[in-house]
């Protein structure tokens, strides 16, 4: 193969930013991922599931608004809501009631939600592939140093760094993310100045499973809504917080950009062995920094 | 104000705590005295609910909280001071008491202000990590984090620990404007000088059982309990 011909800077530029509006879903996923597993200090395996099902709610709103732009904003912001209202009632119902209890517990449980996900997607929506065309102010594409670069994903790269500061302020700024930060740590000695933690816990799950839902909904426009895509997500959401350092959001960002970018980079160079690339990056950052990238809160 | 009865509490499957009985009335100050792993921090963590007995009860303000949640005996006016401080190191010292700030309806309460004006040191430090602070400092903002909850019983888990002279000094002058403030104080002590100095009564507890109870003077008088439960 000769690289000189396949490979142009313009094509490098194209790549890296489909690759980085790939890496604004990641970013989303996995920080919530990672928020939940810092400060509750458990993997919630089911993760995957909101994204899913996040997808296909913001499938079934758009419909239901017979695919018009409004319907395609409501479907955007209520699809996560959704998700958030969802795992509020887990969280609240059955969920909170397992904190004192050891972690494998609260691991297997997680385990069960993902599988109950997964069965009520199936039942509700059948399993079929759905997908959703993104409204038409998103569709085409713009001219980027001469190259056509899909709209839709110019929207979704303003929405990563919107989340990253939303979540900064969350966390640095607002009571409830100093109080999670605290809570992160030593979670006794939050309840013993009168915080309730539990329902630190709640909100800071309800926020994790919000983000999971915003991606799905998010991804939603730009790739097949099926079965099986909560295993992907699942499995890239882990990776990424584990070569981040656990708990640390914004490793969730650095590995997510890794992860991203790699990804696309890896299919411009070797089509065909595309996927090998951003695991041979995170098997080398774990080489490297077996902890991960930035301070685990683990 | 406190009323310890019969608590007998346990690690997992480790008994710690053999039918403990206290008493704690307004205004006092009592010290709780004895060796390494007599179970003093034990003792404060079962009447703070970090440590549920199993049996026994804890009454506070004539209400049983036997069993009740942290936070709860936390918002009913306990306040806790751990031995091993346990600030929110992520947090800065600021964000420390802004966590835990909890405004009452008094003229003569405590908030951020008026703890910085107490432990002055803190003021200049306020925008600093709480991992990074030297330990005096760091018991400074346990007891000021404690101090924002607006406690009316203070549980003081070792304050002087480990600490140079000139900062026990000060906290012993401070633990002292504390009571005069009208604050209640459960002492747990190692450092006899101060546990002495500071207390009205007394405990000396030894293998998770009260040896000894009574008026301060009549414990240093005492020579024989004090050489058999303390190192003199
Ligand atoms: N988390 C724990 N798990 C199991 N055993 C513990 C735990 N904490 C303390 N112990 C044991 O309980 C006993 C009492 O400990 P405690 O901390 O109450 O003693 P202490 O009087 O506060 O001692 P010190 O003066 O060293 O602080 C000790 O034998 C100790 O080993
Ligand atoms: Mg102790």
């Amino acid at each position: 193969m000769d690289f000189s011909t396949t490979i142009t800077f313009n094509g490098l530029i194209q790549q890296f930013i489909v690759g980085l509006s790939r890496t604004t879903i990641l970013f989303i996923v996995s920080s919530g991922l990672s928020l939940v597993l810092g400060v509750l200090r458990i993997p919630n395996v089911a993760h995957g599931s909101l994204y899913m099902l996040g997808a296909f709610l913001c499938y079934s709103v758009a419909t239901l608004f017979g695919n018009s732009p409004i319907g395609f904003w409501f479907a955007i912001l209520l699809a996560p809501i959704g998700v958030a209202i969802i795992s509020l009632a887990t969280e609240r119902g059955l969920f909170c009631h397992l904190y004192d209890r050891e972690h494998l517990m609260l691991l297997l449980f997680t385990f069960a939600l993902m599988l109950i996900f997964h069965d009520a997607v199936k039942l509700i929506w059948g399993s079929e592939y759905r997908s959703l065309t993104p409204p038409v102010i998103f569709q085409g594409s713009l001219p980027i140093l001469g190259m056509p670069f899909p709209k839709y994903n110019l929207f979704l790269l303003s929405i990563g760094p919107i989340v990253a500061v939303g979540l900064w302020f969350l966390t640095q700024r607002t009571k409830i993310g100093k109080i999670a930060r605290a809570a992160a740590v030593d979670r006794d000695m939050v309840g013993a100045v009168g915080i309730n933690v539990s329902w630190v816990f709640a909100s800071v799950f309800v926020i994790g499973c919000f983000l999971a839902g915003l991606g799905g909904a998010l991804v939603a426009p730009t790739q097949n809504i099926t079965q099986g895509m909560d295993h992907t997500i699942i499995m890239e959401a882990f990776l990424i917080v584990i070569i981040g350092g656990l708990g640390n959001v914004w490793g969730a960002l650095l590995g997510a950009l890794i992860f991203g970018l790699t990804d696309s980079m890896g299919i411009m160079i070797l089509p065909q062995f595309s996927i090998v690339f951003p695991y041979a990056a995170v098997v080398i950052v774990l080489i490297f920094r077996p902890k991960g990238l930035l301070r685990a809160t683990w | 104000m406190l009323q310890v009865d019969g608590i007998q509490s346990f690690y997992g499957s480790s008994h710690i705590l053999f039918g403990l009985s206290l008493t704690v009335n307004r205004g006092e100050i009592v010290c709780l005295l004895g060796r390494n792993g007599a179970g003093k921090s034990t003792t404060m963590k079962s009447i703070m609910g970090l440590v549920p007995p199993r049996q026994g009860s804890i009454r506070f303000k004539d209400e049983n909280i036997t069993g009740q949640k942290p936070y709860l005996i936390a918002r009913m006016g306990m306040g806790f001071v751990p031995d091993d401080r346990r600030v929110f190191f992520d947090l800065t010292v600021d964000e420390n008491l802004e966590i835990s700030e909890r405004r009452i309806e008094k003229s003569d309460s405590w908030n951020r202000d008026r703890v910085y004006d107490f432990f002055q040191p803190l003021k200049h430090i306020r925008s600093r990590k709480a991992g990074l602070l030297s330990g005096g400092e760091q018991q400074m903002l346990t007891i000021a984090r404690a101090l924002v909850t607006n406690p009316e019983l203070l549980l003081l888990d070792e304050p002087t620990e480990g600490l140079a002279p000139m900062i026990v000094d000060m906290l012993e002058h401070r633990i002292r404007a504390l009571r005069d403030a009208g604050l209640t104080i459960l002492l747990a002590e190692q450092n006899q000088k101060t546990a002495l100095g500071l207390s009205d009564r007394g405990y000396i507890l030894d293998n998770g059982v009260i040896r000894y109870q009574g008026a301060i003077k009549d414990l240093q008088e005492n020579e024989e309990v004090m050489r058999k439960y303390l190192l003199v």
